[in-house]
């Protein structure tokens, strides 16, 4: 039995896949299954060649990523700034707080139909999706980081006679920033599935990522399908890394040894 | 060198609302403090001593009595106050030049000279070298220090000091006891210290106040009128550190003790002859 040193890269966790990829090719190249269904890896690596040098395909990951960020962006000010009311101020708590935490019990994807009854398909009603998925993490990240600055810090905040602007930036944000943080993690990667979802389910053959995929599906290229959704996860995994990249740089006045 | 002020404590009452009943934290209260002077306050715990501490910063209101500064009441804080609590309370986000600028933040002068003012309060309290570290790089006795060089960097008139050093090591403690009555005597402002260690109230005051809990109320006021730097281990030092010590446990040292309890007479015994 062999003993494996760990390499600076543990290559450990890429057996499995690639185990399932050789199964994966074994069975369409034995005919073991229907394969118009399960297409064999090679027609999908044709079809992912063909798709990468149409100019329409990154027209489409532009689409998807500006929709993607335009929601974000819009959701996490929205998410912020109702957070860091509902943290700070008792009387917003006590008459909009319940309101918040029913609503934000209702599943995303309810919201859809009524979205496509008033607004339609369009740019505007996926917008609003995205910013949705994305307000409510944010909103409670930044209410629950609010809600823990310690007493102990407010105090030396009045002893050195700060104002409520002061207070606000120079205390309550910067102490909130962990949890802040981590609600814009979980609202970058909400958003993302909102907008994949909102393709998907705010359909009009318009321009995205979500909409290849579609079409994938109305012309049953399987492979375009598969080929999609590789996309649409390694997008998702680049986001995070850029997300946990920032929130590294921020947050490194933390103490790492706790 | 910064102004040191006068400040005159008459007849301080406060009381706590606990379930309904009022608490008498402190009665009648009165202490007079010169400028520049180093007072020191203890008491076992529960006898008010970080509340008065608290009242004179400014972050208790109600009570009834004076407190003057300088012969002004005082409202609220003020920068004219400062004080350095038990826990350092440094903002961790900041680095150590940083908190210590938070002190200037609300202050009056230029840009440069509050830069300046910084960097000569952390080498006062022998942090020089360390102005971009962050709290967490720091052990407890350093961020007390930066604590202090916090408090002292816009020169307040009073530093109010509510058991400091009491979350540190017994070494640390001893060395930042030094430090603080060097910073003092360089300083020159007035230092009210809370501490519930005999020695350290000894070491570094001109006068210890001792207080008592159940209602919180001074005992009797002790003068040390010993040179600094005081020697811990002279008869001197330890004759006054009894003292104290004997007023706080508010034991008379010369009281007979009855030899029988007076409770139990003859008729309550049955013998059974």
């Amino acid at each position: 039995m062999s003993t494996q040193k760990k390499t600076s890269i543990d290559l450990r966790g890429w057996v499995f896949p690639l185990a399932l990829i050789v199964l994966w090719w074994l069975a369409t190249n034995q005919n073991w299954v229907n394969t118009r269904l399960i297409v064999p890896p090679g027609k999908v690596i044709q079809v992912a060649l063909k798709t990468l040098s149409d100019p329409l395909f990154y027209q489409g990951v532009m689409y998807s990523i500006g929709r993607d960020l335009s929601g974000f962006v819009l959701g996490s000010l929205g998410g912020v700034l109702l957070g860091v009311l509902l943290g700070v101020s008792r009387k917003a708590d006590l008459f909009i707080g319940p309101t918040f935490h029913t609503v934000r019990q209702i599943s995303l994807f309810a919201w859809l139909p009524l979205l496509s009854s008033w607004l339609g398909y369009g740019e505007l009603s996926k917008l609003i999706f995205i910013s949705l998925s994305t307000l409510y993490p944010v909103a409670l990240g930044t209410f629950e980081g609010v809600r823990s600055v310690s007493k102990a810090h407010g105090e030396v905040a009045k002893v050195y006679c700060f104002s409520r602007t002061q207070v606000l930036f120079r205390l309550i944000l910067p102490a909130a920033a962990p949890q802040i943080a981590t609600g814009l993690t979980l609202g970058l990667v909400y958003a993302w599935v909102a907008t994949i979802g909102s393709e998907f389910l705010l359909a009009n053959w318009g321009n995205g990522l979500g909409n290849i995929v579609i079409k994938g599906r109305a012309t049953f290229n399987i492979e375009l399908i598969i080929f999609g959704m590789l996309v649409i996860g390694g997008i998702g995994v680049f986001f995070n890394r850029i997300a946990a990249r920032i929130e590294a740089h921020v947050l490194r006045w933390r103490d790492h040894r706790s | 060198m910064a102004h040191a002020a006068t400040l005159e404590i008459t007849n301080l009452n406060k009381q706590y609302k606990v379930k309904g009943e009022t608490l008498s934290v402190l009665e009648n209260v009165s202490l007079s403090i010169k400028p520049g002077e180093f007072i020191s306050i203890v008491g076992s715990s529960g006898c008010g001593k970080s509340t008065l501490l608290r009242l004179m910063i400014g972050l208790e209101n109600d009570y009834q009595g004076d407190i003057l500064l300088d012969g002004h009441r005082i409202v609220g804080t003020s920068l004219e106050r400062g004080i350095v609590f038990q826990e350092h309370r440094l903002f961790p986000w900041l680095t150590v030049e940083q908190n210590v600028s938070l002190g200037l933040l609300n202050a009056p002068g230029s840009d440069a000279d509050k830069k300046a003012s910084v960097q000569e309060h952390i080498e006062l309290v022998g942090l020089k070298g360390f102005e971009t570290a962050h709290p967490h790089q720091l052990s407890g006795g350093m961020s007390q220090r930066v604590a202090i060089a916090r408090a002292l960097v816009n020169r307040p008139e009073v530093l109010l000091l509510d058991e400091p050093f009491g979350a540190l090591d017994a070494l640390t403690r001893n060395h930042l006891q030094q430090e603080l009555q060097r910073i003092w005597e360089q300083e020159g402002i007035t230092m009210i210290l809370v501490t519930h260690d005999v020695e350290e109230a000894v070491y570094l005051g001109d006068r210890v106040v001792v207080m008592l809990p159940r209602p919180g109320r001074i005992k009797r006021i002790v003068d040390v009128p010993l040179a600094r730097a005081r020697d811990r281990s002279s008869a001197a030092f330890a004759a006054i550190k009894a003292d104290v010590l004997a007023e706080i446990t508010d034991k008379p040292s010369d009281a007979l003790e009855p030899v029988l309890s007076p409770s139990k007479q003859f008729s309550d015994f049955t013998f059974s002859w």
